[in-house]
């Protein structure tokens, strides 16, 4: 099972740190870890894909809870939420393929970051299971190089 | 006018109330050992800082005050990982300070630089590395409140050198609020009124206490509780003291090697009400058949404590003394009568016991012998194996924080820094570590602090010449292949070997050893002469080492082997 942990923590240094250590230190998963400042400059919001059943989400919260410099900790089981990530794919194209490609990320909303007469560099954003369709259909054409953002995730409300 | 960051600490510590501070010198801290020179701060120069960290964490765990120690960078600091590990495992409050290169230099791989703050990540509540001078006073402010409030644990600070040069006009704060951390010790009325509802209706029910029941000073409505609804009480290891074993409801210690009665009262209980207890391995055995009649209720500081190893049907978070006030004024009694004879026939018939021997010492007839000469009257602490099991057996407990002992990570080498510690606190007490062989010889170097101190701790070897548990764990599960754990083997001895074989050298001779560093040293062979020469020991207001020669394979009984459920448990003496 995978949860998402929204956790908004002091921007401090070592922050990050005392996170990931909490995470191998206890044996959890982690799928993915975004962090970044939030509204206010003094916090920030990191969001958290964690891979276990209840009881282990359980034992996620309360120990990032414990940890000094975390404000709030919000999993996202029952609470509605939006998310999104972001993706940048380096692709194999040629002026057969170029074309198609760029109609697959068309659909997705996808943007054309740099075209060579080799390559392509697509960016795109979405839900995980949007960026995953994405990459899905893409593969075939041979993905040279890609970087994913991790899911950021909110409230919603 | 501005202050120095060394000021600063100096202004810190007085306004927190810190009478010691256990440490040891070099380079990267020579700034704050300047202030000392002329403070009325007591500093205790230690012989190596582990022994710094154990003895603020004695201290701490004797007075219930936040224990302080201080090394330099590098060594220094590394030097105090294993009592800050220790510390953090039995929620100690400690405030650990040390020195670090200058913040220029940091991450240049400096002379004496160590990434201290990333190497105690996980050993302490908390640490920080200091950047910035003004920052100082909040910094220091804030470990002292992060250490001894909600669960209590060791928080480290590191200081570069030019914070400690450097001047501040920031004042040391009075008061503090955090908003990522506040402890919540009310506990949840709604939840009070349950564990009420269920002890009414309990016919079996048993009380497990740990160590958040001293943190909390929560003892006298403990008694309180049990006053009113009959309870019988075990502890943990770390609970011992919190509940008078005298009590005819006590039921000592629980666990792999906790009394037979306590062990069977827990197996047959139909409510277990943990408090400040966390559900250790080595109390439950296998976790799935602990209590296996049981709801399970559970009180604790810290949530994350709750539900970890098993699941809870009752939880409580919340300050043990709060809770327990609230459930006192509530709760009324089940019908109990019948389990507390139960009880009372079980520890008739199953007490803790051993074979005494007419001539050889026993290592349990000297634990008996220092409860008597002491009226129990004294603070025990212990070194980690053989000895602690038997110092947590044959000692009665009566009061909190008379005993102190590494629980959690269980450190040889714990005992005797730490019993300097609390003789530190309180030099009138009588302060006895109950040592052994093997573990006192982790810290042995600390007689001096003892002895230039003038500290008059009374160590009691419990010499078996062997790591005596682990042996005990061979002989009982790996046919007495003694691999690694005789202290007396020299080149020539051969495997298998038997008591004629060994060889008579005393490796080391612990009374040349107490000598050496000024102190008394005994040694004591013989049954009768165990009570004189304890008598001495008490009379004589110097630091003591005793060593008492004692049977060599006794094992330490009743024992539930690693991983089996409670019910296993081997009585070893029939
Ligand atoms: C620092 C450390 N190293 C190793 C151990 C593993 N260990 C647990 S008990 C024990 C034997 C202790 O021997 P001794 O101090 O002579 O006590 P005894 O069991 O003989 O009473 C050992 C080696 C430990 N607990 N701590
Ligand atoms: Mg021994």
């Amino acid at each position: 099972m995978k949860h998402t942990v929204s956790v908004l923590v002091e921007n401090k240094s070592g922050v990050l740190a005392r996170v990931a250590g909490l995470f191998s230190g206890r044996g959890f998963n982690i799928d993915s870890l975004t962090v970044g400042e939030t509204q206010d400059p003094s916090m920030s919001r990191m969001t958290i894909v964690v891979n276990g059943d209840d009881a282990v989400l359980e034992q996620v919260n309360k120990q990032l809870n414990k940890l000094i410099d975390v404000v709030k900790v919000q999993d996202f089981k029952t609470a509605s939420f939006v998310e999104a990530e972001l993706v940048v794919m380096k692709l194999h194209s040629n002026s057969k393929t170029r074309s198609e490609i760029v109609q697959i990320a068309d659909i997705f909303h996808g943007k054309i970051l740099d075209v060579t007469d080799k390559n392509i560099i697509i960016e795109a954003t979405g839900t995980t299971d949007k960026v995953d369709s994405l990459i899905n259909l893409l593969r075939p054409y041979g993905i040279k190089e890609m970087a994913r953002t991790g899911k950021v995730a909110l409230a919603k409300g | 006018m501005g202050k120095t960051g060394a000021e600063i600490i100096m202004e810190a510590l007085r306004k927190e109330k810190v009478e010691a501070v256990f440490g040891y010198p070099g380079g990267a801290v020579i700034d704050i050992f300047d202030m000392l020179f002329n403070s009325d701060i007591n500093f205790y120069l230690v012989r190596h800082e582990q022994g710094a960290a154990h003895a603020a964490d004695g201290y701490a765990r004797a007075t219930g005050k936040v224990g302080v120690c201080l090394a330099t960078s590098g060594p220094g600091a590394t030097n105090l990982v294993t009592g800050l590990a220790t510390a953090y495992m039995d929620s100690i409050p400690m405030v650990a300070l040390c020195g670090q290169v200058p913040t220029s230099m940091i991450g240049n791989d400096a002379f004496q630089e160590a990434d201290i703050t990333g190497i105690t990540r996980p050993v302490t509540k908390h640490n920080y590395l200091v950047k910035n001078v003004d920052e100082l006073p909040q910094v220091i402010k804030e470990a002292f409140y992060i250490a001894s409030s909600g669960r209590p644990g060791p928080v480290l600070i590191d200081l570069p050198k030019d914070i400690q040069k450097a001047v501040t006009k920031v004042p040391y704060p009075d008061t503090i609020k955090m908003r990522s951390y506040q402890p919540t010790y009310e506990g949840h009325i709604k939840q009070v009124e349950k564990l009420a509802q269920a002890i009414k209706k309990a016919k079996r029910p048993v009380i497990y206490a740990g160590g958040g029941m001293l943190i909390s000073g929560a003892h006298k409505e403990l008694l309180e509780l049990v006053d009113k609804t009959n309870i019988p009480v075990t502890t943990t290891l770390l609970g011992l003291g919190c509940f008078p074993e005298t009590h005819p409801l006590s039921l000592k210690m629980l666990g792999m090697h906790g009394s037979q009665f306590a062990n069977y009262a827990v197996m047959e209980t139909d409510l277990l009400i943990s408090i400040g207890a966390r559900f250790d391995d080595r109390v439950t055995g296998k976790i799935d058949e602990f209590a296996p009649n049981a709801k399970i209720a559970h009180i604790d500081i810290d949530p994350s404590a709750i539900s970890k190893n098993l699941t809870v049907h009752i939880p409580v978070v919340g300050d043990a003394k709060d809770v327990l006030q609230k459930l006192n004024k509530i709760v009324e009694p089940g019908d109990t009568a019948e389990w507390c004879e139960t009880i009372r026939k079980w520890k008739e018939q199953y007490p803790l016991a051993y074979k005494d021997d007419a001539d050889i010492i026993k290592p349990q007839y000297v634990v008996e012998k220092i409860y008597e000469v002491t009226g129990g009257d004294a603070i025990i602490s212990t070194e980690v194996g053989q000895n602690q099991m038997w110092a947590a057996q044959f000692f009665k407990y009566t009061h909190p924080r008379q005993f102190l002992s590494s629980g959690g990570l269980g450190t040889m080498g714990y005992g005797f820094p730490a019993a300097i510690g609390a003789q530190v606190a309180f030099p009138d007490k009588l302060v006895f570590d109950i040592a052994g062989d093997g573990s006192f010889q982790m810290n042995i170097q600390e007689l001096a602090t003892a002895v230039c101190h003038e500290l008059p701790v009374k160590v009691a070897i419990l010499n078996n010449g062997y790591l005596g548990m682990v042996r005990q764990w061979q002989e009982l599960f790996y046919s007495k292949r003694y691999s690694g754990t005789c202290l007396l083997k020299e080149k020539g001895c051969i495997h298998n070997c038997d008591e004629k074989s060994c060889g008579s050298t005393l490796i080391p001779d612990f009374v040349k050893v107490a000598e050496g560093y000024s102190a008394v040293g005994m040694r004591i062979f013989k049954k009768q002469d165990v009570v004189p020469a304890l008598e001495e020991a008490i009379k004589t207001k110097r630091t003591v080492v005793m060593d008492f020669v004692v049977a060599k394979e006794e094992n330490v009984f009743p024992m539930v082997p690693a991983g089996a459920s409670l019910r296993q448990m081997l009585s070893g003496i029939s």
